[in-house]
């Protein structure tokens, strides 16, 4: 059997979302910028999806830029705001559990002589509403929440947030990281208070290299990226249009009963989190419930190398990441996990089991069924 | 510059008496593979003791080099213009803007070092360095006459074509490689293996390797890492049988058989016997380490005694009086440092105790061996039997 439970790393593509691709890699393959019918055809795709995505949204087609993925939308929220905002303001405040996509262009900034404050989160994972209100101030141009962690899924309080932050100072603006929450969480941008929010495809069954910023009406901000003046010249650069269509029929489709796919995924991780609780020498790291994001599971197994762990998994077909699967690559130790309060011997035996929709009972089962079996053998050899 | 062709220089090899022609066979080989792996259409020769790679199309001149600088047994690879003989006045023009090209500031003290392959030549080879030397004299007042200590030196040598030489690229010396035999090397995933790998195969020797991984708790990665490495090594050696051991049972065995500070240097002698085991089944004369004395608890003189007492061939380390700059050094030379240094983990390290004896007593590692007497021989079968073979071309 096997069971991917990496689904915040990234997705399997939906087949409808292929086989739309696939049409427009191989028949519609015009460039949009072109004025002939290929052209034409082109753009209507780009269309369409901008109509999918804003719906759901509750938006306007003509707040959506689309771009490379996460990272470029976190990078041109942050760096294009800042440029364009700089004379009102050096202050920027974030939170100390964002991804890299966020907390890097923020060094960047701080090279440039940018303020960022950074705001604790309890044990939870969640920010201070106290501490955000107090760190606002007359020149903060920008405060950047991320939605839901990608490491532990705790849910931040962004609407409250955005309150709070207009209350004292109505000229801040707000971003939202929200790649792990699209798809996840119903997300109105105009009713919650926010500027700006940030989306991945590939996390919602969609394909890589495609996601898009959503940027509200009238907000200043400057593009990243300058060349041929494509998207009214905030992001140019001919369009992936195949990857763009995919992003839009991944929405369509993911927002098809979301409601009952939802609560659906809720069920399933209460029902994981309730399995691993069984299991010996477990915690269960992050928030509860409806506290908690419906498909990020953060497991901490004492005595455990996780790397090992995921290793075992794998041979048996289970898919799952240590910490964040962004940074595996370079196994320092989660930032997230430590700013939480982990223990310090647990940090390092901490994995994240993450579902998506298409995740079912029967994988979870196996996935708790093998864990009671590897877990006894590989807490029988370890390191001294 | 365009250069139709090279001048390879072989050292070494050329004074090793009768068995010259094998080894200049060899080297002929050797740099055949070396061309092939290039863009474009080469011919290799030799004659009257010398070798010659042509180009017989266009072709990218640093690619072609860094083909030529990884053959074992090449000292150095003069690029060289090639005429027509077309009279002594076309010749000498034709040299003296090939010095203009080549060396476009004139300060330099020379000489011409005539050469005439081709006895009808109407000139001999003194006449005709006297008389370009002559003309480029004319055409560069500053350049000086040297003939004792010269600075460049330019190489005229009458054949059926009439070649032009004055520079020289090192090539890696040693002997090429095939004339020395094979031997196994045990490969890990980190910086010494690969270099000691290179070292030996400079020797002129084919190499085969074994690398054991201990899955989960060493990763897919990992073992791509020593493929990747091996793949680096195999631009020097030429091509490389990988085998792949799965070690987790026998470390597992161990761990829980054995006290915990002998772990390695138990773990270390089977890896040893399952090594040689493909070494003797695969014609190798020798097992190769990347061990140095002191580096590590396992790479004490005594450890390496103890490691050593289970192998029947000699076990070449050629890296024993390094210090690991000095290894780090050649890693980067040969371009397996930053390969080396990704950070997987390798099964030497993934069960080490905190204090790993230095100093084993080889009766008391054999008692505790004694331990695994119940399956250890059964476990070794078992990872022979499912080794993993891999051709790693370069």
């Amino acid at each position: 059997m096997e069971a991917y439970f990496d689904n915040s790393a990234t997705t399997r593509c939906s087949d409808s979302v292929v086989a739309l691709m696939q049409r427009v890699l191989l028949a519609d393959y015009g460039n949009p910028s072109s004025l002939h019918m290929k052209g034409v055809v082109a753009e209507k795709y780009m269309k369409t999806a901008t109509e999918q995505i804003a719906r759901t949204l509750k938006v306007e087609g003509k707040e959506i830029i689309f771009t490379s993925g996460g990272t470029e939308s976190n990078n041109l929220a942050l760096i294009g705001v800042a440029l364009a905002n700089q004379r009102a303001g050096k202050h920027i405040i974030t939170t100390s559990i964002e991804h890299a996509s966020v907390y890097n262009p923020l060094i960047f900034l701080e090279e440039q002589g940018f303020e960022v404050t950074y705001l604790p989160v309890d044990e939870k994972g969640v920010i201070s509403l106290e501490a955000l209100k107090e760190a606002v101030r007359e020149d903060t141009i920008l405060v950047s929440l991320m939605h839901v962690n990608n490491e532990i899924g705790t849910i931040e309080p962004v609407e409250e947030a955005a309150k709070l932050i207009r209350e004292k100072n109505p000229r801040t603006l707000i971003h939202v990281d929200a790649i792990q929450s699209f798809g996840k969480l119903r997300i109105y941008p105009k009713r919650m208070g926010i500027d700006l929010l940030s989306v991945s495809g590939h996390k919602i069954h969609g394909p890589k290299g495609v996601g898009f910023l959503y940027v509200k009406d009238k907000t200043k901000i400057k593009p990243i990226i300058h060349g041929g003046g494509q998207q009214k010249n905030m992001r140019s650069g001919t369009e992936n249009v195949a990857g763009i269509a995919g992003l839009g029929e991944a929405v369509e489709e993911l927002y098809r009963d979301f409601d009952e796919k939802i609560d659906r995924l809720y069920e399933l991780r209460e029902y994981l989190v309730a399995g691993m609780k069984q299991l010996e020498g477990t915690t269960i790291n992050g928030a509860e419930g409806r506290d908690a994001a419906p498909h990020i599971v953060s497991v901490s197994f004492s005595g455990i190398r996780a790397e090992v762990l995921l290793h075992a998994l794998e041979e048996r077909g289970i898919y799952v990441s240590t910490g964040s699967a962004c940074s595996s690559n370079h196994p320092a130790i989660s930032g997230t996990l430590k700013a939480i309060g982990v223990k310090p011997e647990l940090l390092d035996s901490t994995v994240r089991f993450s579902l998506s929709v298409e995740s079912t009972r029967e994988e979870a089962d196996y996935v708790l069924e093998q864990l009671a079996e590897l877990l006894p053998m590989l807490r029988r050899f370890r390191r001294h | 510059m365009n250069y139709q062709a090279f001048l390879i220089k072989y050292g070494e090899i050329a004074v090793k008496g009768k068995n010259r022609h094998i080894f200049e066979d060899t080297l002929l080989s050797q740099l055949q593979n070396a061309v092939r792996r290039v863009e474009g259409e080469f011919h290799v020769s030799k004659e009257n003791g010398r070798m010659y790679v042509e180009a017989l199309s266009d072709y990218d001149f640093d690619e072609l080099i860094g083909a030529l600088t990884k053959v074992f047994g090449v000292v150095g690879i003069c690029p060289m213009v090639r005429l027509e003989d077309e009279g002594f006045e076309v010749l000498a023009a034709a040299i003296v803007s090939y010095v203009d090209e080549a060396y476009p500031d004139k300060n330099f003290t020379f000489k011409v070092n005539g050469r005439r392959a081709r006895k009808n030549y109407p000139m001999t080879s003194m006449e005709l360095a006297a008389a370009i030397g002559e003309k480029i004299l004319e055409a560069f007042p500053e350049v000086r006459v040297d003939v004792h200590k010269p600075q460049v030196c330019i190489n005229v040598e009458i054949r059926n074509h009439i070649n032009v030489y004055s520079t020289e690229i090192p090539g890696p010396g040693g002997m090429p490689v095939g004339t020395a035999g094979k031997a196994m090397l045990l490969l890990s995933g980190g910086i010494d293996s690969p270099v000691a790998g290179y070292m030996i195969a400079k020797r002129g020797v084919r190499l085969e390797a074994t690398y054991f991984h201990a899955p989960p708790y060493t990763s897919e990665r990992a073992k791509q890492k020593v493929i990747d490495l091996a793949k680096i090594v195999a631009r020097y050696s030429g091509p490389i049988k990988l085998n792949i051991v799965n070690f987790t049972e026998i470390q597992l065995y161990i761990y829980e058989k054995c006290p915990h500070d002998q772990l390695t240097i138990i773990m270390r002698r089977y890896m040893m016997m399952i090594a040689e085991h493909f070494a003797k089944a695969s014609g190798c004369l020798g097992l190769i380490t990347g061990e140095s004395i002191g580096q590590v608890a396992s790479q004490t003189m005594p450890s390496l005694a103890v490691t050593n007492e289970v192998c029947t061939l000699p076990v070449y380390r050629p890296l024993i009086g390094f210090d690991k700059q000095e290894i780090v050094d050649i890693s980067y030379k040969i371009d397996a440092y930053e390969t080396s240094i990704l950070p997987f983990e390798d099964c030497c390290t993934i069960f080490v105790a905190k204090h790993p004896v230095t100093k084993p007593n080889l009766k008391s590692i054999k008692k505790s061996e004694m331990h695994l007497q119940e399956k250890i021989d059964e476990m070794m079968q078992t990872a022979i039997d499912t080794t993993e073979v891999i051709y790693v071309e370069p």
